[in-house]
């Protein structure tokens, strides 16, 4: 279960530039491949932030797809997991996107 | 201005009773708030710290490597094996949830080993890590060996400073694994295969477990080899050797070639 590090991560970096402020909302952007799962992270969000001023705060996930980039047949597609397959049939790609596992903002009082 | 809230503007009045169905919000969202904006990686800290275990490693000339497999793929035969053929210093960081066998065994192996007990963790991180480099303090020229927590998952996440990821999967689990733990594999520098002494008893496809593994990692090496038997291990020595500059004793190499 990695999405409690990764809560206890994300409020350790809120903390770090709100410090005592009471923080309402935390936004994330997780990528479809980055290998988190929502449901447990919004629950190990809410164990994480017990006890510091990010209780009660509301965790808002922005879920961002994956994108690859096809370097034989210059093809840009939706990449739904990590199986690096090109409808050309190549397997030589680069993923553009769907790996963010980034704190975007947060709302505080 | 809500009544009762405060939101909205001055010129706005909106009374709960009145209110239409979607007006349901909690007055806290009314709160006044300020946005501060981050963009930042959730695991920039973790990053970080690997980055300076990273650092450290290369000012010593130390070669680490990440072992990443579930619970009994044979992490610690392969260590054992390999500290005996090693002719630089070896050390190794131990992770478990509990117990110190697995230190045990190293250091009755002949090598330097530190225990981390993660407890209800279920991975090492570069923090981990950190403070068992500053217990252990490896020779200076060596290889330290991060066992990291039995566990196909998790592991994958974190960087630890290490100079490869390697993944070992034994021919008991299945030849399914690639594609089941897809994330363990795409990360993977090597991928080793272990226990192929066992694969006359065992319904295991070493052609659909390298095909997969490639599926997410192509052209991803995948070393067949034995802790066992020590068949094979020259090429995990070699691999080993070519990645790093390792030095390795052929003369203690107990391989038989694979047939």
């Amino acid at each position: 279960m990695h999405e409690l590090s990764i809560a206890e991560s994300i409020v350790e970096a809120v903390q770090a530039r709100t410090h005592e402020d009471q923080v309402r909302v935390v936004r994330v952007r997780i990528g479809k491949l980055a290998a988190v799962v929502p449901d447990a992270l919004e629950f190990c969000f809410e164990l994480a932030a017990c006890g510091t001023p990010l209780e009660g705060a509301r965790l808002e996930i922005a879920e961002r797809p994956g994108r690859a980039h096809c370097r034989s047949c210059d093809q840009e597609f939706a990449l739904p997991d990590l199986v690096l397959l090109c409808s050309c049939g190549s397997a030589d790609l680069e993923i553009l996107a769907g790996r963010e596992l980034q704190v975007a903002s947060v709302e505080v009082a | 201005m809500c009544s009762t809230c405060g939101c909205g503007t001055d010129d706005a009045r909106v009374e709960h009773e009145h209110a239409p169905p979607d007006h349901d919000h909690g007055h806290d969202e009314h709160e006044r708030t300020h946005t501060v904006e981050l963009e930042q990686a959730v695991l920039a800290r973790n990053d970080h710290l690997a980055q300076h275990n990273r650092d450290w490693l290369a000012s010593q000339d130390i070669a680490a490597y990440n072992l990443m497999s579930s619970p009994g793929a044979g992490k610690t035969p392969l260590l054992e094996r390999t500290v005996a053929a090693c002719a630089r210093q070896v050390s190794v960081i131990e992770g478990d949830q509990e117990t110190v066998f697995d230190a045990d065994r190293i250091r009755a192996a002949g090598a330097r080993a530190v225990q981390v007990n993660t407890g209800a963790g279920c991975h090492l991180d570069a923090g981990m890590v950190h403070r068992a480099l500053d217990k252990l303090q490896p020779e200076p020229g060596g290889v330290v060996f991060i066992e990291n927590v039995g566990n196909l998952v998790c592991p994958a996440l974190f960087d630890l400073g290490e100079l490869a990821k390697v993944v070992i999967i034994s021919v008991t689990e299945g030849d399914d694994k690639p594609l089941k733990y897809p994330h363990m594999f795409a990360a993977a520098d090597l991928v080793v295969l272990n226990k192929t002494d066992l694969l006359p008893y065992v319904d295991f496809d070493t052609r659909r477990l390298v095909a997969d593994a490639r599926r997410l990692n192509p052209g991803v090496t995948v070393l067949p080899l034995s802790a066992r038997t020590g068949e094979g291990l020259d090429a995990w020595l070699g691999w080993l050797g070519s990645s790093a500059s390792v030095g390795f004793r052929p003369d203690v190499r107990t391989a038989t070639p694979l047939t």
